[in-house]
């Protein structure tokens, strides 16, 4: 019985980390800039389809599609940004919301008509198998994707609070009109930001495509996962959306342990609503 | 140095200043002054190129810049400390300072400019580490001309520099005003505060309902009747 509840906790870590990792740019671009993007959930899936056409057609590991999912979603989202977000900033929030929301469903579309909505699968690639540790199983995977959600999280940290250019981000967000006072300019910080958003998103999709179903769909549970670790680590907050994620996943695989596992998105979205009742900010939040 | 040329501008299809022309010389301190609404906000925004003019031209250094964008116009030389002083308040002092130098390339000069900002502000020095937001308004103001001179402007422009601030205080922004003159940097200066900024002015322009209505030497307004009545209650 213990086993199986370490077997619980360390799925439910792996799962959480994954969510941190597909929430980072999300933190970027919503929490940090606050800019409403509804189309990260397909962002992850067309970084899912890049590293399955990547190896499907050319034989190359999910593992060193990364950085091509990186640079190529990075200019997918400043074109995204450029031409579409940017010409609805100084309206409402509304119309970001419906623009964005416009795209995910263009994108998701799109990729029904190309590749069909059927599910697939990579085959056996570099990134395999199982590790056990003390009775528990670790799957490779995960545990690899984990380690990049470390990474992605802690680099971004030290992007927003050591470099020129990630202040400028922050004040951009903190006080457009200051930080266009500073020399900033501010549409570039916030194509650049949406640019990042993406390009992580699409590792986390490159990631996720060696364990898990890609299919044109994919980004609407994981994209409203995404915006529930948001907005529960709280705005702004990198360490917060990280802490976050881990919760979601951890909440996830117990409440499916406890209960019943047809309950375990409800567990989740429950325990967000709580805290969003009781912490409107978010747990990290300002 | 800088010269607006027949300037109108406004927010919104709404006219907010008509027609308006005025000069400031090297190495001067320039007051605007006027009540509020009458302009003075909606002509520095302007020259900052935060909003361009319907008609009308400025030149800076003999170069066009109303049509430029803002952070074109920083490295041309111009800082702007807004009104409310608009400081990043979640981050510290240091940060603070460090992006009003964003334009600056060099980090010899970003650190020769902090040097002399200290130089100028020594509190700001001690508690260079400290969130913006925990200051008090006055040594808000002092960051956000700080701020403002981090850049190394040739023209700062200081919005309301005064505004919500006690009589010590003020005389304090006012001597720190004519000392970053003293130091080779020339000023424009919108103030309600018109007796303090008269005082320090070398010339300065009176604006009402979005029009220039008397111009000239700071303490030769000080004497003129119409500004005695209207702005000093005399």
């Amino acid at each position: 019985m213990p086993d199986q509840l370490l077997q619980q906790l360390a799925d439910g870590l792996l799962i959480g980390l994954m969510y941190s990792l597909v929430a980072i740019g999300l933190t970027l671009i919503w929490g940090v800039m606050n800019i409403v993007n509804f189309a990260h959930g397909e962002f992850l899936m067309l970084g899912m389809f890049t590293s399955f056409w990547l190896f499907t057609l050319f034989g190359i590991d999910p593992i060193f599609s990364i950085p091509i999912c990186f640079v190529g979603m990075f200019v997918m989202g400043t074109l995204i940004y450029r031409f579409i977000v940017s010409k609805v900033m100084k309206g409402p929030v509304l119309a970001q919301l419906v623009v964005t929301f416009g795209v995910s469903i263009f994108i998701s579309n799109l990729a029904v008509y190309f590749w069909t909505p059927d599910f697939r699968l990579l085959p056996a690639t570099m990134l395999q198998g199982t590790w056990q540790i003390g009775g528990v199983d670790l799957s490779i995977p995960k545990v690899a994707a984990s380690f990049g959600s470390v990474i992605a999280s802690v680099s971004m940290f030290f992007f927003l609070k050591r470099t020129k250019t990630g202040k400028a981000i922050l004040a951009t967000e903190m006080d457009r009109e200051a930080a266009l006072l500073m020399g900033i300019n501010t549409e570039r910080i916030n194509s650049l930001s949406f640019g990042i958003g993406a390009a992580l998103v699409g590792v986390a999709g490159a990631f996720l495509s060696t364990y898990y179903y890609i299919y044109p769909q994919v980004g609407g549970l994981f994209g409203t996962i995404a915006f529930c670790v948001v907005a529960l680590g709280g705005f702004g907050s990198i360490e917060g959306a990280f802490i976050a994620g881990i919760l979601v996943g951890l909440a996830q695989t117990l409440g499916g342990f406890y209960f019943d596992p047809s309950y375990k998105y409800a567990i989740v979205f429950m325990i967000y609503l709580i805290t969003i009742w009781i912490r409107p900010q978010g747990l990290l939040g300002w | 140095m800088l010269s607006l040329n027949n300037i109108s501008v406004g927010y919104k299809g709404l006219l907010a200043v008509q027609d308006i022309s005025f000069r400031i010389d090297e190495g001067e301190i320039v007051s605007l002054i006027g009540s509020n609404g009458a302009g003075k906000s909606t002509i520095v925004k302007t020259i900052a190129g935060l909003i361009h003019p319907w008609q009308g031209e400025i030149l800076f250094k003999n170069a066009p810049v109303h049509q430029a964008q803002p952070y074109d116009i920083v490295k041309m030389g111009i800082s702007m400390v807004p009104e409310g002083r608009k400081l990043f308040g979640r981050l510290s002092v240091l940060d603070n300072l460090m992006l009003g130098a964003y334009a600056v390339q060099s980090r010899a000069d970003v650190e020769k400019h902090l040097q002399s900002v200290f130089n100028l502000f020594p509190i700001l020095k001690e508690r260079q580490g400290q969130r913006s937001d925990t200051f008090s308004g006055g040594e808000q103001q002092e960051l956000a001309i700080a701020r403002g001179l981090m850049s190394n402007p040739s023209l700062l422009i200081l919005d309301e520099p005064s505004l919500g601030l006690g009589p010590k205080l003020v005389s304090d922004i006012f001597r720190i005003v004519r000392e970053i003159n003293a130091r080779g940097v020339t000023v424009l200066l919108v103030e309600q505060n018109v007796y303090e900024a008269l005082e320090i002015s070398a010339r300065a322009y009176v604006l009402q309902t979005g029009r220039i209505v008397m111009e000239g030497q700071g303490r030769e307004l000080l004497k003129s009747d119409h500004v005695r009545e209207a702005y000093l209650g005399m």
